[in-house]
């Protein structure tokens, strides 16, 4: 099973930007997506570093591919779509607006904010160019055994969600600029005070959420640390380690070492509660009755 | 149905009994054998009837999502509102002659995307997503041959339709897998010290006195705490109205005015209907519209003209 590291979803500066990359470069993953997925605004504080990082990851041997946007509605978010398509590096999709602008026949791969539910869905793509698919994390794992059934008759490779924040929601409302009684065309970038999200908690102060800009995410660390061999079983190709601060290269190694058995899942979990200074974790979406639940032992505080 | 066909409405959408459709709720929507006596009804009296088959059809069980298509169909329906990319392809391919609309629940947010459905599956009216202000959608439609239609009155989702777990992430029931949002089934009142608090999933996300009305714990328009702020962080409990920009989106090119119906009263929807319909007849005579007709029928008793204003961004 390969190792993908999804595009950022979170509003870093530049410099962190660069250094994340450096060490992704040195990382045990076979695959990176990057650029922004979440709102344009941020791309131009960090898109003249794009280059030379996917540059060094090819050099190290990587795969590589460039992220559409999530929600593409103005003229200028069409246009970098339109220059994405013609920049002659892997496009993964994440609004299917990207797909207006690829000439039929070309490459692509599928992020997990396209809805990919069923067999017609998957086939359509694969039809289309899709050569890698990466499911909505909503997905139940009977979903996701099928369409990894048909990703194969397909020469699809079928990738899970495998860690990190759930990408919940995107919407045409920055949360971030309206907590701070802005209005999204003056946000002021406010999200870049919330390097990892910024924690949303019920009226019982429990912790619930997680808004960035436009996008709303689980407070919950996503972990697919006990679902290995199940989603081995089904035929998943790839697992998707969503960056977050902290130090991603050892959390990368520690997913390594679990995928070549050299790790259990219930120490896995227990590093990846460390490492990620002791956010919760959850795979309720893949075998739970919903996605908040943990099928682990001691990090269910909630249910 | 037939009160809404009786109030005025030129057409009106439905759908069927289970989880092929968006509002999946016990009670609503339509048996085969009501379907095509609705649509006689409505064929009868001039208007149209478009069915709903939005949800994302579950893998291993798509037959379920074809057989909706089929029966829409032969029932007469007028169109079908689809939103799965692989149950449009279907469609396209084996009911040619059956009129497909695109629905909110697939977010085609720009004139690429409008004009990629209508390419590659014959699509001729997009439902659009309620994350566009007026002149965006004015713009949209001079770039596109294809019909739009826009939500004007009722719930407002605050996050891109379809494009939205935070339901099943609390609950295990969405809207894209199930046909479902924050449902009943998952809410808990409780009484304490004079204080009513509404749970969803066991996340307490509304609070108020015991003696002020409770508005339904949906998740997006619940009470959060963030920061220093406790407050509607996503969204005040207020549904939408958009009768004040009739005459602006009439101008931006907009073919239909969609009203929320369903989970509604007869008489909601025929008094919804009657407003609206004179409205538009007013638009269409050059007269002035009739104003405030509605405010008492939203929801918790305010509304929004929602992303249709560009600051409510």
């Amino acid at each position: 099973m390969e190792l993908t590291v999804g595009a950022n979803q979170f509003f870093w500066t530049a410099d962190d930007w660069s250094a994340f990359y450096a060490s992704i470069a040195a990382a045990p993953v076979d695959r990176v997506v990057l650029g922004e997925v979440i709102c344009s605004k941020r791309l131009p504080f960090y898109q003249d570093r794009i280059p030379a990082a996917i540059e060094a990851l090819l050099a190290a041997g990587k795969e590589v591919a460039v992220t559409s946007l999530a929600l593409i509605t103005l003229k200028r978010e069409r246009k970098q779509m339109a220059e994405l398509a013609e920049a002659g590096v892997e496009i993964e999709v994440n609004d299917l607006t990207a797909l207006a602008f690829l000439p039929k026949g070309t490459a692509f791969s599928v992020g997990p904010l396209v809805n990919v539910y069923n067999e017609g869905t998957l086939a359509w793509l694969a039809d289309r160019g899709a050569t890698r698919i990466c499911l909505p994390p909503e997905l139940p794992l009977a979903s996701v055994a099928a369409l990894a059934a048909e990703g194969a008759a397909r020469g699809v490779v079928i990738e899970v969600w495998g860690h990190g924040r759930l990408p919940l929601a995107i919407s045409g409302r920055c949360y971030h600029a309206r907590l701070h009684k802005r209005t999204k065309d003056n946000c002021q970038f406010a999200c870049e005070d919330d390097p990892d999200g910024l924690s949303v908690r019920t009226l019982e102060d429990q912790p619930f959420l997680a808004m960035n800009g436009v996008q709303t995410l689980s407070d919950s660390c996503a972990s697919m640390a006990h679902q290995v061999e199940a989603l081995r079983t089904t035929g998943v190709g790839a697992l998707r380690l969503s960056p977050q601060i902290g130090d991603f290269g050892a959390l990368c190694q520690a997913w390594r070492d679990r995928l070549n058995g050299t790790l259990d899942g219930a120490a896995l979990a227990a590093k990846l509660t460390d490492l990620s200074g002791g956010m919760r974790l959850s795979d309720g979406f893949l075998t739970g009755a919903r996605g908040a639940d943990w099928s682990g032992e001691d990090t269910r505080k909630f249910a | 149905m037939r009160a809404a066909v009786k109030a005025g409405a030129h057409t009106v959408y439905c759908g069927f009994a289970d989880e092929t459709n968006a509002r999946n709720f016990p009670g609503l929507n339509f048996d085969r054998d009501e379907m095509g006596e609705g649509i006689k009804f409505a064929h009868d009296h001039g208007a149209q009837v478009l069915i709903a088959i939005n949800t994302y059809p579950r893998a291993g069980s798509e037959a379920l999502w074809h057989r909706a298509v089929s029966d829409a169909e032969r029932c007469g329906a007028d169109a079908v509102i689809l939103a799965d990319l692989g149950l449009l392809a279907y469609a396209a391919k084996h009911h040619p002659g059956l009129r497909r609309h695109l629905s909110v629940q697939a977010a085609a947010a720009n004139a690429d995307m409008l004009n990629f459905y209508a390419s590659e599956f014959g699509v001729k009216r997009v439902v659009l997503p309620r994350v566009l202000s007026v002149p965006e959608i004015a713009a949209i439609n001079a770039e596109t041959e294809v019909e739009t239609e826009v939500f004007v009155f009722g719930g407002l989702c605050v996050m891109a339709e379809g494009r939205c777990s935070l339901s099943s992430y609390a609950t295990g029931e969405s809207p894209n897998m199930n046909g479902v949002c924050s449902p009943a089934t998952h809410v808990e009142y409780h009484e304490d010290h004079g204080a009513l608090s509404a749970k969803l999933g066991g996340y307490a996300i509304h609070q108020v006195g015991a003696d002020e009305p409770a508005p339904y714990p949906t998740l997006c328009k619940g009470c959060f705490n963030a920061g220093d702020a406790t407050g509607h962080l996503f969204e005040d409990p207020v549904s939408l109205n958009a009768e004040k920009l009739i005459p602006q989106l009439a101008k931006a090119g907009v073919t239909a005015l969609k009203i929320e119906g369903r989970q509604r009263s007869r008489s909601y929807v025929a008094q919804v209907v009657r407003n609206f319909r004179a409205a538009v007849d007013a638009q269409a005579a050059g007269l002035p519209m009739p104003e405030g007709m509605l405010a008492r029928l939203t929801e918790g008793q305010a509304a929004t003209a929602g992303a249709y204003k560009k600051t409510w961004r």
